[in-house]
């Protein structure tokens, strides 16, 4: 069970991992997630599915190392198991045809995008995807997110590749050529919250999909709470995706940075350990 | 025959009868009910070690033989499960400690655990003769019935119930709690082939998330688990019923019944100014990362705050068992905010004694109105309001009611919310056929349990709202009893045909 049974590294910090788990593969939509817990002592983490493979009885994470559970993770090899995996959980995409939709990725939330690229052109959209990083290798999976757009922007902050600047500018480019019907916006908290300011200015209807502290990822606990137009919403059972327009960012960013000097605390100690 | 008679036939068994001869009933009435000895309040508030120590073999015989052997035992009729009361305990008195354990077992799927988290005094010792008629002490059903369950387990001599014949047939449990496990008990024990679905990665619902270490240790939940294995049941962790699969691909799997025990874990805030600050969570939140994940061990991965100034919001069990894990986490200050008065509180009344020897502080008569936060959005304090009660509410109790002007500031680092918690959605959600209350309950009948949806029973907190383990329990007992009758008469009507 949950044996991994691919490992690619998109760069030095991103992996791709292809896990064996049947029952969700065959159950998941875009936009769903599922919990992993890498070893007895694990927590429980988040993470979006990003591809399936019904057939192989398989589906595709990205993860990005920054602490303990992340670096445990990708430092399975093929053939080894994650203890634990659960899911598909949260609400699947709304996916319509809608027109034209704007699909704004940052960092690894591209990984996540996918499906839900995939999706809105297979229902009859004109998707224009904005894929944008911190620098040239940190831009992921562009081939499979241009499989299933009709154009493709990049956008580095350091100029390496595609062009030089953040998310904002080149979503900005998109809109004044073109009649926007819908943006779909993932990425990094900080990221979503400018990005999500740019359709707001231009009154084009925008969905984000959350990534926050989780625990059991069911509705349990409330560890991923969010506040969206004034009321208190699960980000693993109301979302992951909200309206843009209406979610609480500062306050996102203060709850993401509540364990902030644990992890770091915790990723020293592995690291130590490991040496 | 009937169970009444089979009681009395059980009362008139030569040990039976010699038993009652060897004490005078006046002798057995004088005898001072047991004390549970407890571990040291100032060794045992910093630790996780087991606060009620269990009894002796000497002191469960002494406590045993003040049971009358009544000829019309009251006291099973306050257990929601019904265990055999009096047999259990005179098998106690004679020294017959494994046949005791037996005797639970023919109706309880979990003793060493009820013996632990049952509230005994509102239940069978609420209906022991000594509480009815003498005006004394009940006898201490729930020790003895934990003695004889630790007695089973310790010596290793574990009794696996007697199985019927294997009928065939395939039932899936939603949901590994003590409604579902007693559930799964049951039937297999009626010969079905029973799959328990967690969404967890362990089984035991809020006896491994909720009730902690101290209360319930997780290896004696484990050992009963164990049990239920060696009857024949299985488990599938990391599987949610509506997610994972569906009630529809499961039945085209061959699932014949169907029982939902997945609880009320949704956790309820207040909607107050400030709720969402870092360091304010739901009481599920904090005691699934110490219970489940263990994030009080050096080793666990998972963080917790450990709060130096703890407020718990509430007065239930949960928020004794919250407040009492924060001292034990190392806060200085551990607090109650209650918005009743102590009488009002609904945590049992050996919780509540428990806390106090450890040192909780109880602010009763208070209740958060805002919570204030530093620039780096940490909680810092709670925005108190006073209360006094007023008239009784439609749950009988005095409501209470803000004392207008008169509140306070409070400095606190990590608050705990436990005011109750709201059914689990995802079955309901996932299947729309499915009938709720407006409380997003299950709809049940009242005698069977069975729900809208005819292949479909459930219990425990799915259909009652938060309550206890041994009603989820009954529950359990009950659904795997008409689950049972409906389909044995779909088995005959299909022989016949």
């Amino acid at each position: 069970m949950n044996k991994v049974v691919r490992k690619e590294f998109f760069s030095e910090n991103v992996v791709c991992l292809e896990v064996e788990a049947p029952r969700i593969a065959k159950a998941r939509r875009a936009g769903h997630f599922v919990i992993v817990r890498v070893d007895k002592k694990g927590e429980r983490i988040p993470l979006t599915i990003s591809s399936a493979d019904v057939d192989k009885g398989t589906i595709t994470l990205v993860v990005q190392r920054v602490g303990v559970t992340s670096k445990k993770l990708t430092d399975l090899e093929p053939g080894e198991c994650v203890a634990d995996l659960v899911g598909p959980l949260g609400q699947a995409t709304d996916v319509k045809k809608v027109g034209t939709v704007l699909a704004c990725g940052g960092g690894v939330g591209v990984a996540p995008l996918l499906p839900i690229v995939e999706a809105f052109k297979k229902a009859g959209n004109k998707v224009v995807s904005v894929l944008a990083a911190r620098t040239k290798d940190l831009i992921i999976l562009e081939k499979q997110i241009r499989e299933y757009s009709d154009d493709v922007l990049i956008m580095t902050d350091d100029g390496s590749y595609g062009e030089k600047g953040l998310i904002t500018e080149g979503m900005e480019k998109v809109i004044a050529r073109e009649k926007i019907d819908e943006a779909v916006i993932i990425g990094p908290a900080i990221m979503m919250k400018f990005a999500a300011e740019v359709t707001r200015k231009h009154g084009i209807p925008s969905i984000a999909s959350l990534n926050t502290i989780m625990v059991d990822g069911t509705g349990m606990c409330g560890a991923c709470r969010v506040t969206v137009d004034g009321k208190t919403k699960f980000v693993c059972v109301d979302g992951p995706e909200f309206d843009a327009h209406k979610v609480d960012f500062d306050e996102m960013l203060l709850r993401l940075n509540g364990y902030k000097d644990f992890e770091k605390n915790a990723y020293e100690r592995y690291n130590r350990m490991q040496q | 025959m009937d169970k009444a008679n089979i009681l009395k036939q059980e009362r008139e068994t030569t040990w039976r009868i010699e038993l009652r001869k060897k004490i005078k009933n006046k002798d057995r009435t004088s005898i001072e009910r047991v004390k549970m000895p407890e571990a040291d309040p100032s060794e045992r508030r910093r630790s996780f070690m087991e606060v009620n120590r269990g009894l002796t073999s000497e002191a469960a015989m002494t406590e045993a033989s003040r049971c009358l052997d009544c000829p019309t035992p009251t006291c099973i009729e306050g257990c929601p499960v019904g265990i055999n009361i009096p047999k259990f305990i005179k098998n106690i008195e004679r020294g017959e400690f494994l046949e005791a354990a037996r005797v639970l077992k023919e109706t309880s799927s979990l003793p060493a655990v009820c013996g632990r988290v049952c509230p005994q005094e509102k239940q069978c010792e609420a209906n022991c003769f000594y509480t009815r008629k003498l005006k004394k002490p009940a006898v201490a059903i729930g020790y003895l019935e934990r003695f004889a369950a630790d007695y089973e387990r310790e010596t290793g001599n574990i009794s696996i119930p007697k199985k019927a014949a294997s009928k065939n047939k395939k039932i899936a449990c939603i949901g590994s709690g003590p409604a579902g496990l007693s559930f799964a008990g049951e039937m297999a024990k009626r010969g079905y082939d029973v799959t328990v679905f967690e969404a967890l990665h362990e089984i035991g619902g809020v006896l491994k998330y909720g009730i902690p270490e101290f209360r319930l240790p997780n290896n004696i939940v484990d050992v009963e688990i164990e049990s239920l294995k060696k009857l024949g049941v299985k488990f599938e962790t990391n599987f949610i019923v509506g997610k994972t699969a569906t009630i529809e691909e499961l039945k085209q799997e061959g699932f014949e019944g169907f029982f939902v025990g997945s609880g009320a874990g949704l956790p309820r805030f207040m909607g107050i100014p400030g709720e969402n600050l870092v360091g304010i969570l739901s009481s599920n939140e904090y005691l699934t990362r110490v219970n489940l994940m263990e994030a009080n061990k050096e080793d666990s991965d998972t963080p917790i705050l450990k709060g130096k100034r703890v407020a718990v919001i509430g007065g239930g069990n949960t928020a004794m068992d919250s407040v009492r894990t924060a001292l034990r986490l190392g806060a200085e200050k551990a607090m109650i905010i209650y918005r009743r008065s102590e009488e009002e509180m609904p945590a049992r009344v050996e919780e509540i004694k428990h806390a106090k020897e450890e040192g909780v502080e109880f602010l009763t008569l208070q209740n958060p109105i805002e919570y204030l936060g530093d620039n780096k959005g940490y909680v810092r304090q709670i925005r108190v309001q006073r209360m006094k009660l007023g008239e009784p509410d439609a749950s009988g109790r005095r409501r209470p009611i803000p004392v207008e002007g008169d509140e306070y500031l409070l400095d606190v680092d990590t608050v705990v919310v436990s005011v109750g918690v709201a059914p689990n959605p995802l079955i309901p959600q996932s299947m729309p056929d499915l009938k709720t209350t407006s409380w997003r309950t299950l709809e049940v009948d009242q005698e069977s349990l069975q729900t809208s949806v005819p292949f479909m029973f459930a219990g425990g907190d799915i259909v009652r709202g938060g309550a206890t383990v041994i009603l989820a329990m009954g529950d359990g007992r009950k659904a795997a009893n008409a689950m049972d009758q409906q389909l044995s008469k779909n088995l005959e009507s299909s022989v016949k045909e």
